[in-house]
């Protein structure tokens, strides 16, 4: 207990600093791109060629191989920018405000990706491509969201005070995952309950399970990937002047 | 197992009579994708480019200078 918590201390302390976080992403990013690719590729084509048909819904179903990974990728990436919003709240770490600018831009594509795979499934399956439903809207309130945050951290100049200001929109917007995830249960709805269940059984048979988690992994590092090339750009934006940035650039590294 | 669902490639496209939903579906999520990964690389590139010029403006500068002091 007391190393992983050494660990967990010092990986904080070393990914806090701008300097290490920047070697780190030289060291991951040539093969996660990759890797991301080639783990989703082998989803989407399992799910959309080799998955059985649903009974009811027909091939439309098939949408749930970018639908759920989008979706939940949407939902987890703003999890990780209200953390990233507290961090910089508090302490005042310079590589939360980082991350909580490099979190927003993909979690908005995955948000506008699972509206309008939502809204393409909906058609055939409930007749509608939209309806003003507790899902619905809280999934398009996430988006904007998302947006609102963007749009903060470019209006405002000073990039310690946009974070501020983004931070706490992120932190205060968590509530609105809540809602997403339990409108399902707690509000009648036309969007079906939760079918993949981290705890007890899910209601999906293996068949479609294992294309979706393997889609869904794909799609997650993809987003990963994508927070690092932005983080490190960013980083490289703000630390400019130091001597690091600059020999890196001497060195024609950077 | 491992043999695929559809009979041939015609019914694959036409995913029974979803192809227009499923087809959309994936066409605009790739868009959507691959223009979020592009933006990323393109805007990493030219705050580099920017660095790289900022240096050699700033090399320019100092090495008049610093030959003065040096005599």
């Amino acid at each position: 207990m007391a190393i992983m918590w050494k660990t967990l201390k010092r990986w904080y302390h070393q990914l806090g600093s701008p300097r290490y976080f920047y070697r780190f992403c030289e060291a991951v990013l040539p093969w996660l791109v990759p890797v991301a690719l080639a783990v989703l590729a082998v989803g989407l084509v399992w799910g959309l060629l080799y998955a059985p048909v649903e009974r009811y819904q027909g091939n439309s179903y098939r949408i749930i191989y970018i639908h759920v990974p989008a979706s939940s990728g949407a939902l987890m990436g703003y999890i990780a920018m209200g953390v990233a919003g507290l961090v910089a709240l508090v302490w005042r770490m310079k590589m939360a405000e980082v991350m909580l600018k490099a979190l927003a831009p993909f979690g908005a594509a995955l948000a506008a990706v699972s509206l309008l795979t939502g809204a393409l499934w909906g058609k055939p399956t409930w007749g509608t491509y939209w309806q003003w439903d507790a899902r619905m809207t809280s999934m398009l309130i996430l988006l904007f969201l998302y947006l609102g945050i963007m749009a903060l951290q470019n209006a405002i100049r000073d990039p310690r005070q946009a974070a501020r200001a983004a931070a706490l929109l992120a932190v205060v917007g968590v509530i609105n995952v809540v809602i997403v995830k339990y409108s399902v249960e707690w509000l009648n709805t036309l969007h079906q309950g939760a079918t993949l269940k981290v705890v007890g059984e899910s209601s999906i048979d293996p068949s479609m399970k294992w294309p979706l988690l393997i889609s869904m992994a794909g799609l997650w590092l993809l987003y990963a990937a994508n927070v690092l090339i932005r983080a490190r750009t960013e980083v490289l934006n703000r630390e400019r002047r130091s001597g690091w940035v600059r020999r890196l650039v001497r060195d024609g590294e950077a | 197992m491992f043999d695929p669902y559809f009979d041939s490639v015609a019914a694959f496209i036409a995913m029974g009579d979803h192809g227009f939903f499923v087809w959309s579906a994936y066409g605009l999520s790739a868009l959507l994708i691959a223009a979020n990964m592009l933006l990323a690389v393109r805007r990493q590139g030219r705050v580099r480019a920017e660095i790289a010029r900022q240096a050699r403006r700033d090399a320019v500068k100092v090495s008049p200078k610093s030959v003065e002091t040096n005599q």
